[in-house]
């Protein structure tokens, strides 16, 4: 009793740590209620930590189980599911604190509440009053008026029409939906194939080409796009001087039904149970609080309790009479990108409803496959036993042989950078390879299934941009041809800087470097603004000689170059400086020499410096194509393996089984042991033509 | 080498010039939506800013977390901190091990240079669970003692095989001439080998530097405090899920190259003469 009593008290007064993604006025408003919190209660620090949301998911399911993380978090509701079955968020009372009813639905999951509702996001239809004086109230009143507004670069309605998130609202508007029918998954429902071709027709008649986020607040603040779906987050970046309205979703004309957008609850989740924790977590949800939230943080609280006087959110507050939310069903993760991926292929006209429907109920079938049966482990016991004794009886005799006495100095010179490497960098892989072998639960030994899977093809045809040979094919041409324009292109600016006649070699050299001083991230997101079709610079350079806006990432070849020419931009700058340094130290008498013979330009190249050169750059060359090959950030970043995977390499394939596939680790990590096998072999074939050994 | 004709000259010039100006424009970009006031991802031909507002750097300098801390400073200091030991501890653990490879051939060489090449071929992607898990371990999460543990092992296969190219190219005789006059291994490394190495260690060094500064996927997993944050990561945090702040970006994004840029230029002359990239003698 008394012990019980000290451990609430010490619970009570400690401290409250709690992440969370706001940015600008909500984070300021979450920020002072924990300093109201703080004051209110003498000896408890509220300590608010801000995480990237990109980050945050991650980073909480890597803390909590290992009980590093905080005691509260802020995020949605839509992984429920998963987070309770992993105890990364625990149940909270069910109580009655005043909230949207829709709001309370969202965080409930399997009978049990988890978390209390802070604010509520949901798309609807912002428009622009002077060319829209009445917002339409039903589709068929949408599409005339889009129609009649779209000419001359102005567009009816703008929105990102590929995403799902946005189109969730005219599925279950045309009475479909991901669960449609009540069953399971049913993405060719056939209420979604009609919402399909509704989807269609607006993205090839009102809506401009590939609009991402970026492009529809662009084209909305600058009076070229009439209407556009958004949520609560698009109130911080409209301009003020234009003048717009919010209003709720219209009515589907063919079903008679409200288009129902996807509603994400976000709230306050508790990950550590504490007295201290569960009280602030309460108060924050409750009213005082979320009067704060919406003057400070312009929220649409869940509260609806608390008096609007905003227009814009009251509309956004009327939205969540006619919202579904966002589903917390286990199958839900892997629902996200089938569906995606039809609207790409819908939206670009490369598909017809019925055919994106189908596709997407069977890309969705390989994504839930059942995991492998379980094996035995004792044979594979049995072999690495084997593959151990094989090393040592090839490498021991050898180790033995040698006097060791007389090396241990060399092996103490090694020995930091080794022990280092093998702890941090082979250790972390050997354990991921390990994850290979296991289901993706890493709880049963599977085996070789997962390789199987994955070098059989098993889940598709051989040419399928999703098998892992054509993926090979994909990723070994581009390879070659990055590491050839590297090449290419580095060797000529070196050949041309060195020449003592170029005027301002230094100034030349030094803004030539620049790509590969900036962080890569940054250049590519810049590099995919300028290969958009309709805004991009690229097709509005090529439109001065006349050439007709290219679709950058609607074809394998043109998305292919794209990717190619940002990762040449990227990578010629180490070429070039590998080049200058080898040609320093090549004395330029032979050429001369050469050039007194009658050897012209090109032949003193190929056959006086080109072989001086060779044993400088091909290591360079080796390690850079090892690099190019596993180059991340620009296929993710510039083409997003668009269109549809095709562009996608080895690496980009394993992260997205891991990472937006609804986690398939197992899967995953075979696939990047398979890379690695890839790679070790691409080593020995490269060192193999090089006729001796480079690396 | 004799002079080529006047109409090549130009050509030559016209042809660098064009590139250069390819080079550029990317970059000239990220200045323009910098200082143009707004946060609207630019995406017009005209590469050079048409108003100007230093706005977008002053919100980015600004920013101070709840106590009134100045949480820019902070992580402009860990950013410099973790690159810098990043950088030197680095170059420690790789100018040994370089030397040894380079000059010793004792059993197990040619494995150890093979391993350093097989880690490189490790996915980066798919290290972080694990790492996060060994951390985990040591006690060494939000750290920056575990985080500048982590890029200096991963920086040390590239450093050690670019340090043992240079110093194969250093002749054998000034270390003989040193030993003949009893100095030992050690003070013949750190008095001749390393001074004449100063090019190479330079460049391994800011290649250390750059892959700490500008990383981000293993900072974010790792680190758990705002104030422990390093530049990139708030970087990234300015272009979230919902809403992109892209002015906001582009000005974080050119003050996090400016530091890169100039140690660069600064070490340009060094980095044409230091990056061996392997050298003639294998």
């Amino acid at each position: 009793m008394i012990s019980g009593l000290v451990l609430a008290a010490a619970a009570f007064a400690g401290e409250v740590t709690i992440w969370h993604a706001y940015r600008g006025g909500e984070r300021e408003a979450l920020e002072s209620l924990a300093a109201t919190w703080q004051e209110r209660h003498p000896g408890v620090t509220v300590l608010p930590v801000f995480v990237p949301s990109e980050a945050l998911a991650d980073k909480l399911q890597a803390a909590v189980p290992h009980g590093s993380g905080p005691d509260l978090f802020v995020y949605a509701q839509d992984r429920i599911a998963d987070w309770s079955d992993r105890e990364i968020i625990l149940p909270v009372p069910a109580e009655d604190g005043g909230w949207h009813p829709v709001a309370v639905e969202a965080l409930t999951f399997g009978d049990q509440r988890w978390g209390w509702p802070l604010s509520t996001k949901c798309a609807a239809l912002f428009y622009n009053r002077a060319l829209v004086p009445e917002p339409p109230g039903t589709t068929d009143a949408l599409v005339a008026l889009a129609r009649s507004l779209t000419r001359e670069g102005r567009y009816g309605l703008v929105y990102e029409v590929a995403s799902a998130y946005h189109n969730a609202g005219w599925l279950h508007g045309f009475g479909g939906g991901v669960f449609a029918g009540g069953g399971g998954v049913a993405l060719d429902h056939p209420a979604n194939i009609a919402a399909y071709r509704f989807i269609q027709d607006l993205a090839l008649s009102v809506v401009p080409s590939e609009p991402t986020g970026a492009l529809v607040t662009q084209m909305f603040n600058e009076g070229r796009a009439a209407m556009t779906l958004n949520g609560p987050w698009f109130l911080a970046e409209l301009d003020p001087a234009l003048s717009w309205g919010v209003a709720p979703l219209p009515v589907v004309s063919a079903t008679g039904l409200p288009a129902a957008p996807y509603v994400s609850v976000e709230a306050v989740f508790l990950a550590r149970r504490s007295g201290e924790a569960e009280a602030l977590g309460a108060w924050l949800a409750a009213d005082e609080a979320a009067l704060l939230r919406q003057e400070q943080g312009r929220q649409v609280v869940a509260s609806v309790g608390v008096p609007v006087t905003d227009p814009a959110l009251s509309a956004f507050r009327g939205q969540l009479d006619h919202a579904v939310p966002l589903p917390t069903r286990a199958e839900m993760p892997q629902t996200w990108e089938p569906l995606a991926r039809a609207l790409r292929r819908l939206t670009r006209g490369a598909a017809s409803p019925e055919a994106a429907a189908s596709e997407a109920q069977s890309w969705y079938k390989v994504l839930t496959r059942p995991s492998p049966e379980p094996a035995s482990p004792w044979p594979y016991l049995g072999v690495a036993a084997l593959a151990l004794a094989g090393v040592g009886w090839r490498f021991g005799p050898k180790l033995w042989a040698q006097p060791l006495r007389q090396w241990a100095f060399a092996y103490v010179w090694v020995a930091p950078a080794f022990l280092g490497m093998t702890l941090l960098t082979v250790l972390p892989f050997i354990l991921g390879a390990a994850i290979s072998l296991y289901d993706d639960e890493g709880t049963t030994f599977v085996g070789v299934s997962h390789f199987l899977d994955i070098l059989l093809a098993r889940d598709f045809p051989f040419w399928s941009p999703m098998s892992f040979w054509a993926t090979l094919l994909v990723t070994l041409t581009w390879t070659l041809a990055n590491v050839a324009l590297h090449v290419g292109l580095g060797v000529t600016l070196a050949m041309l800087l060195r020449e003592p006649w170029v005027r301002m070699r230094g100034v030349f050299r030094a803004l030539l470097i620049l790509p590969w001083a900036v962080p890569s991230y940054i250049t590519a997101l810049i590099w995919k603004g300028m290969f958009h079709k309709q805004f991009g610079a690229i097709n509005a350079l090529l439109a001065l000689f006349g050439v007709e806006p290219v679709s950058w990432f609607a074809s394998f070849s043109t998305a292919f170059a794209a990717n190619l020419a940002t990762n040449t931009w990227l990578g010629f700058p180490f070429m070039m400086v590998v080049t200058l340094g080898a040609l320093q130290s090549i004395p330029r008498d032979l050429e001369e020499a050469a050039a007194l013979d009658g050897a012209d330009g090109w032949q003193r190249f190929r056959h006086v410096t080109l072989p001086l050169l060779k044993p400088a750059l091909l290591p360079a060359v080796i390690l850079g194509s090892v690099w190019t090959f596993n180059m991340f950030n620009i296929i993710f970043l510039v083409s997003g393996g668009e269109p549809d995977g095709s562009t996608d390499l080895l690496i980009s394939q394993a992260y997205r089984w891991a990472f937006t596939r609804g986690h398939r680790y197992g899967y995953a990590a075979a696939y990047a042991v398979i890379i690695f096998g890839v790679l070790v072999i691409y080593g020995r074939v490269a060192n193999r033509l090089a006729g001796r050994k480079v690396l | 080498m004799q002079t080529p004709g006047p109409l090549r000259m130009i050509l030559v010039h016209i042809a660098l010039l064009a590139v250069t100006l390819l080079t550029l424009f990317p970059v000239l970009w990220v200045v323009k939506m910098a200082v143009e006031p707004g946060q609207a991802l630019q995406l017009t031909v005209n590469p050079f800013p048409t108003s100007f507002s230093l706005q977008n750097f002053r919100d980015v300098v600004s920013t101070t977390a709840a106590d009134g801390t100045w949480l820019f400073g902070w992580q402009l200091l860990n950013s410099l901190v973790i690159s810098g030991a990043t950088a030197l501890v680095g170059l420690c653990l790789a100018c040994t091990a370089g030397y040894a490879l380079s000059r010793w051939g004792f059993p197990g060489r040619e494995e150890a240079m093979g391993l350093f090449l097989l880690t490189q071929m490790f996915p980066g992607v798919m290290m972080s669970v694990p790492l996060y898990m060994l951390l985990e371990r040591a006690g060494l999460l939000d750290t920056m003692t575990g985080l500048i543990l982590v890029y200096s092992t991963t920086s040390v296969p590239f450093a050690t095989w670019n340090l043992k190219g240079y110093f194969d190219t250093i002749p054998k005789d000034l270390e003989e001439a040193a030993m003949m006059d009893g100095a030992g291994r050690w003070t013949t490394f750190t008095k001749i080998i390393l001074p004449l190495a100063r090019p190479a260690l330079a460049v391994t060094g800011l290649f250390a530097f750059i892959s700490a500064w500008n990383e981000f996927i293993l900072a974010a997993t790792m680190l758990g405090d705002e104030r422990r944050y390093t530049l990139p990561i708030v970087l990234k945090g300015y272009v979230g899920e919902f809403s992109a702040e892209w002015g906001h970006f582009a000005a974080a994004a050119i003050l996090v190259s400016v530091p890169v840029t100039v140690l660069f230029f600064i070490l340009q002359r060094h980095l044409v003469e230091g990056l061996t990239a392997g050298s003639v003698k294998g």
